[in-house]
């Protein structure tokens, strides 16, 4: 059923002289555009891009959208991604013209019913987090890092404290170091203990008048709450630090406990996560930020505000560290997140998170039988087996699991992070998925470990391609067509 | 709950599978101390059509280009979608996948970043790219910030005031905490000259950032810019517009050494400014330096050929601290919508949008200059954009004006440019109509100068 032809790169497919697109006669009397502009800017020739029609360009695309898995048709339990139901409805309204054919700097009088949704995801954001001040502009959740993290340093610098530390647990996403890095800090590694929470004793000796921020992400990495949060909070409030939030997990404890209840400073949230923008594959997200009132001043510029005469952007904002993003942010992004939030109000967005919950859990005491979970026996929204066992007695590694699993038509767990645990794999299944899928992928997981050793190695049977060759990908990068689409063949 | 599959029986068996009574003994894990003790201070929940019916209302409150002559540019376009991009952007084999962490569940999309990647090759006349970053702002900044590691000492970055305000807060903002010092060469309403880029330019510039045509539509002369920046040691970073090289020459084939710039004019509607696609290329030394995904050919097991996330040990996952950037999330469905813009349109029909988009604008710059109020500044050539001065000084009661006889007439330049005050920003596509175009500068031209103001900018 597959076809191999449509799938032939779109270099390959080009033909001299196809075209699908034809463009009006210019209405305007002037002259060709050559004429127009000097001879020493202009093109001697139109760029050298493919020549298809138009049915060649959308059976190839569209023959490679089967070669994907997706939410829509398999489910995905990728950890730390929340890869959840994107609800159809959103599509619809991020393509209401009112919103997809607004260009974003058309003054505030011409946008009010865009400027109200964006106030009122500031505010809802801000009551989700229990941090009341709120950026919308970073365009993903490193973003979000960043910009938090320059809030931080323009707060401490205005205080005139020369801070250059910022404490990172081993089991953080790597985007906190990274960010950190770019904010201008130095970063330090806090372990964690062999439960996975902060190890008190190593943050006490590395708490000192240089730490900035630490960064912690709560639940952690290992899908657990840390019981000690208020006393981490408490111990780096208490040298002149802030707390960052990474908010990777708030599927676990929207409408459950608030991060600026448990002494966070700032977070962000991704929207592409906990509130169910879909992820196209790599992107977009969005990163917005919440902080504390006495962050805001230092806010990326501008913020939505409201008086009587309706909502404003101010851009007059001395303190602020700046832009960070072009524009309003990932509009179309906020937008799914504020009908979601919309959709589900207090009652629906504290039974989600119960049922991701749920989920997690259940398949967590179903799945420790097979594969140990070295923190179990209960988690939030996801968990973190480990294939270490298996891999000594068998050879069998974590990859080698989540690629057989594709071949029973289950996405793969995120394998190999947290970084803290061997042959780690890592499952999140959202409380988008039924109990009957649940129990399919128990079963499903139970015959693979059952399954000679080669298969395993050997896996994926089933898809297109098996264990692409990566190091000779990196070693000798081809990055791009190595026949350029016309010419050639003319 | 339309999202959720519980019912009150499977609910009853999981918790008695798990040994516990209630979903709450589920969070005991969390200290009582931090949780919430009350409900979320939220809107109460709405049904699909009634959450319709109240979004329809908002969107009936904005003032759209589909209803609107737009004018407005500055970085955002209204360019014409061909149908097949959001036809294939909506297959949900796209859009509800992820990052392709597993090769053999993500061919389909690693093909897609691997045709992007090598279309926005053959477009800017570059090397390599990456597989797209968030927006042409702060593509810029990470076009620079490969400059400066490649720089030891980190050094100067030289950008004239016509690059996109905007743009220059958001590398301002990523440069706060670099061993880099931001130099702004105020260039008036004019192109950058060689002599002048000479003046400033020293040993201790990393690179030159310019934008081709410039946030002023300007066609700035990059071969020679290039020159004098190679020539004193330092890299040329260029932010140009993707459409307008279906007739300029190519930034690769002026001297630049990265390219970036904002995809969204490649197949993606305004949508309120996002999300946008960051298109960032380079030539091969770079590499290595590159923030972001990267998708590169290989074989499988049995030697099919295939594509992979490659050069990983750049990225923040592997490299944490040391990461060439903090970048995780990208752009790929803008990717993806680029792709098939460029598939659909081809080379020709870039060409012949461009043309198009040129011809319209020099028509719009000669039906304003025709009217006495107003004046097109300057006489670099220029693209699809020009500035117009109103004589009366009086930009936002002319665009409310207009706003209200149905344009979004221009851009006020005041806000970034407090010297341009006078000014306005006009961008016109291969979307504007004569009609239009005519009625817009009839409309312009006779709107009415209140005498009170005259007097004060006098």
């Amino acid at each position: 059923m597959r076809n191999q032809q449509a799938v032939q790169l779109l270099s390959e497919l080009s033909q001299p002289g196809r075209r699908a697109s034809t463009w009006p006669d210019c209405d305007v009397p002037m002259p060709a555009s050559s004429s127009l502009l000097p001879r020493s800017c202009l093109a001697e020739h139109p760029p050298q891009l493919p020549e298809l029609s138009e049915p060649d360009v959308v059976r190839h695309f569209s023959n490679l959208s089967t070669r994907n898995m997706s939410v829509d048709t398999h489910m995905y339990p990728l950890g730390s991604c929340t890869m959840k139901y994107n609800p159809k409805r959103h599509e619809r309204w991020a393509a209401l013209p009112g919103f997809a054919h607004v260009h974003p700097l058309q003054s505030d009088d011409t946008m009010q019913g865009l400027l109200q949704i964006l106030f009122e995801l500031q505010q809802m954001l801000g009551e989700i987090s229990g941090l009341p001040a709120v950026s919308l502009q970073p365009a993903a959740g490193a973003q979000g890092e960043l910009a938090a993290l320059l809030v931080a340093a323009a707060y401490l610098a205005d205080r005139g404290e020369k801070r250059h530390k910022v404490l990172v647990p081993d089991s953080a996403h790597g985007t906190n170091p990274a960010s950190a890095r770019m904010a201008g800090f130095s970063t330090v590694t806090v372990p964690s203990t062999s439960q996975g929470f902060v190890d008190l004793d190593q943050l006490h000796r590395q708490l000192d008048q240089d730490v900035a921020v630490v960064m912690i992400t709560n639940p952690n990495t290992l899908g657990l709450f840390d019981p000690q949060i208020q006393t981490v909070s408490r111990m780096v409030h208490d040298v002149g630090g802030l707390i960052y939030l990474d908010g990777a997990n708030m599927n676990a404890i929207v409408g459950v406990s608030r991060p600026g209840d448990f002494g966070a400073d700032m977070m962000h949230f991704n929207p592409h996560k906990t509130f169910s923008g879909p992820h196209g594959g790599g992107g977009p997200g969005a990163g917005p930020i919440c902080v504390t009132h006495a962050l805001e001043p230092y806010l990326p510029s501008p913020v939505v505000e409201y008086d009587p005469s309706g909502y404003r952007l101010n851009f007059d904002r001395p303190h602020s560290v700046g832009r960070v993003r072009s524009f309003l942010g990932n509009v179309g992004v906020l937008l799914r997140a504020y009908a979601y939030l919309r959709t589900l109000g207090p009652e629906g967005l504290r039974r989600t998170t119960e049922q991701a919950v749920l989920n997690a859990n259940y398949l967590l005491q179903a799945i420790s039988p097979l594969l140990p979970v070295p923190h179990g026996p209960r988690c939030m929204h996801e968990f973190v087996a480990t294939a270490k066992v298996i891999k000594q007695e068998r050879g069998i590694s974590a990859m080698d699991i989540a690629k057989r699993l594709l071949d029973y038509g289950f996405h793969a767990p995120t394998v190999y992070f947290p970084l803290t645990v061997p042959e780690s794999i890592m499952i999140e299944p959202t409380e988008t998925e039924s109990k009957e899928t649940l129990d399919a992928f128990v079963k499903v997981l139970a015959k693979v470990l059952q399954e000679p050793d080669d298969l395993l190695h050997e896996a994926p049977h089933s898809t297109e391609i098996s264990r692409p060759d990566e190091v000779r990908a990196a070693r000798n990068p081809t990055v791009r067509w190595q026949t350029t689409p016309t010419g050639n063949n003319g | 709950m339309d999202y959720l599959f519980d019912t009150s029986g499977d609910r009853q068996t999981m918790l008695r599978a798990l040994g516990v009574e209630r979903v709450e003994d589920l969070f005991d894990g969390i200290p009582s101390n931090c949780r919430l003790s009350s409900g979320l201070k939220l809107p109460a929940p709405l049904g699909e059509l009634e959450l319709q019916q109240h979004l329809e209302s908002l969107a009936g409150k904005n003032y759209q280009a589909a209803q609107h002559a737009c004018f407005l540019g500055g970085g955002s376009y209204d360019h014409f979608v061909p149908s097949v991009v959001d036809s294939i952007a909506s297959r949900a084999e796209f859009y509800t996948s992820y990052t392709p962490y597993q090769p053999e569940a993500s061919q389909g999309n690693l093909q897609v970043m691997f045709e992007y990647q090598s279309l926005i090759c053959e477009l800017t006349g570059m090397d390599v790219s990456n597989a797209s970053l968030y927006d042409g702002a702060s593509a810029v900044a990470e076009g620079v910030l490969m400059c400066l590691h490649a720089a030891p000492r980190g050094g100067t970055v030289l950008v004239p005031h016509t690059m996109h305000p905007e743009y220059r807060e958001v590398l301002a903002t990523y440069l706060k905490h670099m061993q880099a010092t931001l130099r702004v060469i105020d260039t008036d309403m004019s192109l950058l000259t060689a002599a002048e880029l000479q003046r400033h330019i020293g040993a201790d510039t990393c690179c030159v950032v310019l934008q081709q045509p410039n946030f002023l539509g300007q066609i700035e002369s990059l071969q020679e810019l290039a020159d004098v920046t190679h020539q004193a040691g330092a890299s040329l970073v260029v932010s140009c517009d993707p459409l307008s090289l279906g007739i300029l020459k190519r930034p690769g084939d002026l001297g630049a050494d990265i390219v970036v710039a904002e995809g969204q004019c490649l197949g993606t509607p305004l949508s309120a400014g996002g999300p946008y696609l960051g298109i960032l290329a380079c030539r091969e030394s770079f590499l290595r330096r590159m923030p972001g995904r990267i998708v590169g050919e290989t074989v499988d097991r049995k030697g099919r050929r295939c594509w992979v996330l490659t050069l990983q040990t750049r990225e923040q996952h592997i490299r944490r601290e040391k990461a060439t950037s903090n970048i995780c999330t990208n752009q790929g469905l803008l990717a993806l919508r680029a792709a098939v813009y460029l598939s659909v349109v081809g080379g020709q029909g870039l060409r012949d949008v461009a043309d198009l988009a040129t011809r319209k604008a020099h028509y719009a710059a000669q039906q304003i200059a025709d009217c006495e109020r107003f004046e097109v500044v300057g006489n670099a050539p220029f693209f699809k954009e020009f500035v117009v001065r109103d004589s009366a000084g009086q930009v936002d009661a002319l665009l409310s004006h207009a706003a209200s006889r149905g344009f979004l007439a221009g851009l006020p330049l005041g806000r970034w440019y407090p010297q341009f005050r006078d000014c306005v920003l006009v961008a016109v596509t291969e979307k504007r109509t004569r009609h239009e175009i005519d009625a817009w500068a009839n409309c312009l031209a006779n709107a009415p100068v209140s005498r009170l103001e005259v007097t004060n900018n006098a």
